[in-house]
């Protein structure tokens, strides 16, 4: 564990709220991408970065690090502010996303030379397929980091998903951790009403992986989520994590029309007001 | 130029990648349950270890082969082209070509002398979607001695990710076995003046015989074996265009979009000449003995020879006539 990692659920919370006030300046200032997605993420990514994983924002490229795979590509604000947060790059550049030269692109291109980027990514349903080969590298060479691959629930109607899925059970990759963002929504809707994904901690056991659900914005539950991850032998690991798209800003919580919207200025105001209102209370 | 026998070009893969194979322990192979029927079978029988089966699942099988790459390794993943190029070409495009990795994709069962099976099976577009695709090199060896250092070649020397192109027919064996083989630099295999043909993969050696008939009318006909399709030989192409003034061009594959369009793209920029295309005329194929498909799409020494014919004779009424507006309605169907 890095000194300025910790497994205090006050404070994570707090840097997750940092992070979440990235996300927004930096979205609006960009004036497109994804919004609620990448809220709803931000206390699983703080978890990750400020108590879970082993890393070193010094040297992104240390053999040993435990990798991080964005499935997703589109929530790369969130993963961008984690990043800028855990030292690998000046927070101040989070003001160039998705601008001409930047090294944020809309979504995750490694060509631009982002330390803490493991993977370019967009197009859904590829992460997994690649955290499996990152996985099995791994076993080969006999080291101990594990692979986490972060994932939406629309995502998973993608097909080649299950290929993964089943390539990474049949090869017992218990160093592969898959988080899936539960939030029930995308961008046409529901996931239930667009295309049903329930029962689908049992399409996960039925596919021979290990299945943890937590509250994805719960601190606590989320870092118990980890541990109990972490012990799990001869499976890969999948945790369902319940959110709320759009965590952090109670006006917009919800609403799958915030998936791909960002704040107007005056919005943002009113988001950092918000934002810092859950922070106190 | 000697024909040693016939074998099959899938034989040649399969050779180089067991001889790479045993040479560097980073090298791995993805198999998507065809493994013999695409020549991985002598490295999954002397490599057993680091060969991992993913089963009939080929976007997985490029996903986790990028994955592999990006940890170090060497993956070198065969199915049938027509899988390996399409099914998984999202794939291909972002988790391998955007992220610029050292992926080797082996596309088995090129054109139309995959036979009998029929059109599903036999990879006609492959070259296109896969030269179209940023960072991607494409090669197209021309007989079992040529993929087996082109197979060697694309694990190697090879940065980035590599499309190998071969084909399951057992074809003439004619190249020398101890010839430099440099990924970009086309082989000259005959010169002369009168007009070029410039061909890929199994119409290389039909294209030797192409020119020996038309040497026996009296035209001296180049032959370049255009093994990489990307990056192409460009000094090549407009040494030709120079020199002889007409380039033909003849693959296994669409006409659209492959090693003639690549050609193509060379000529009009550089060195404007009338050009032929030998290739499939934007159809499916279908079910037939190799040698009748062959025959049937015009893919043999004699067709080959006759639209050449028809070229040169377009070229010298083009010279005499200054683009005369009928010519390329003559010579355009190939």
């Amino acid at each position: 564990m890095q000194p300025w990692q910790t497994s205090d659920p006050i404070t994570l919370h707090e840097i997750a709220n940092e992070i979440r006030k990235s996300v927004i300046s930096s979205l609006s200032e960009a004036k497109s991408g994804h919004l609620g997605g990448s809220l709803g993420l931000a206390d699983i990514f703080t978890a990750l970065y400020f108590s879970r994983l082993v890393h070193d924002p010094g040297n992104p490229a240390w053999p040993n690090r435990d990798r991080v795979i964005l499935s997703i590509g589109h929530v790369a604000p969130v993963l961008y502010a984690t990043l800028a947060h855990s030292g690998y790059f000046p927070l101040e550049e989070l003001k160039t996303l998705r601008k001409l030269g930047s090294r944020l692109q809309g979504h995750p291109g490694r060509d631009h030379g982002l330390p803490g980027l493991e993977l370019s990514a967009g197009s859904l349903g590829q992460g997994l397929s690649v955290a499996v080969g990152m996985a099995i590298a791994a076993k080969m060479d006999h080291k101990n980091h594990k692979i986490y691959c972060i994932h939406g629930d629309g995502e998973l109607q993608e097909g080649s998903i299950w290929e993964a899925a089943m390539s990474a059970s049949h090869h017992m990759l218990d160093n592969l951790i898959a988080i899936v963002d539960r939030n029930g929504l995308q961008i046409d809707g529901k996931t239930e009403d667009v295309m049903k994904l329930e029962p689908l901690a049992d399409k996960w056991r039925s596919f021979g992986w290990e299945v943890i659900q937590c509250d994805g914005n719960d601190m606590e539950q989320i870092l118990m989520a980890f541990t109990q991850a972490g012990i799990t032998q001869n499976r890969p690991v999948v945790i369902i994590a319940k959110t709320i798209m759009g965590k952090g800003i109670r006006s917009i919580e919800g609403d799958y029309r915030w998936h791909g919207k960002v704040p107007s200025e005056e919005q943002r105001e009113e988001f950092f007001r918000e934002v810092e209102g859950v922070e106190k209370s | 130029m000697i024909n040693r026998g016939s074998r099959a070009t899938k034989t040649g893969f399969g050779e180089g990648l067991l001889e790479a194979g045993l040479r560097n322990s980073e090298v791995f192979c993805i198999g998507a349950d065809i493994t013999a029927s695409v020549g991985c079978n002598l490295f999954a029988d002397a490599l057993p270890q680091r060969f991992i089966s993913l089963g009939i699942a080929e976007q997985n099988c490029i996903g986790v082969a990028a994955g592999l790459a990006l940890e170090g390794k060497i993956p070198v993943f065969s199915t049938y082209g027509v899988f390996a190029a399409h099914r998984a070409m999202d794939q291909i495009r972002v988790s391998v070509c955007y992220n610029n990795l050292h992926v080797v994709i082996g596309g088995a069962h090129a054109g139309v002398s995959v036979g009998p099976d029929g059109a599903t099976h036999q990879a006609l577009e492959d070259l296109a979607m896969m030269r179209v695709l940023p960072n991607m090199t494409v090669l197209s060896p021309c007989d079992a001695t040529q993929t087996r250092l082109a197979t060697i070649a694309a694990i190697e020397k090879c940065k980035g990710p590599v499309y190998l192109r071969f084909g399951r027919e057992a074809m003439p064996d004619f190249t020398d076995i101890d010839q430099d083989f440099e990924i970009g630099k086309s082989q000259l295999l005959r010169d002369g003046n009168d007009l070029t043909i410039i061909a890929t993969g199994h119409l290389v050696w039909r294209a030797v015989l192409a020119a020996e008939i038309l040497e026996s009318g009296g035209i001296h006909a180049r032959v370049i074996n255009m093994h990489t399709i990307k990056p192409i030989d460009k000094d090549a192409i407009i040494l030709a265009a120079n020199e002889t003034g007409a380039i033909l061009a003849a693959e296994e594959h669409q006409v659209n979009g492959g090693l003639g369009s690549a050609v193509a793209e060379v000529v009009v920029q550089q060195l404007p000449v009338p050009m032929a295309f030998v290739g499939m005329p934007d159809r499916f194929g279908e079910s037939g003995e190799p040698g009748q498909l062959m025959e049937k799409f015009g893919m043999t020494a004699e067709a080959i020879a006759e639209t050449g014919k028809r070229l040169l004779i377009r070229k010298m009424e083009m010279a005499r006539f200054k683009l005369p507006s009928d010519s390329y309605k003559k010579t355009s169907a190939g």
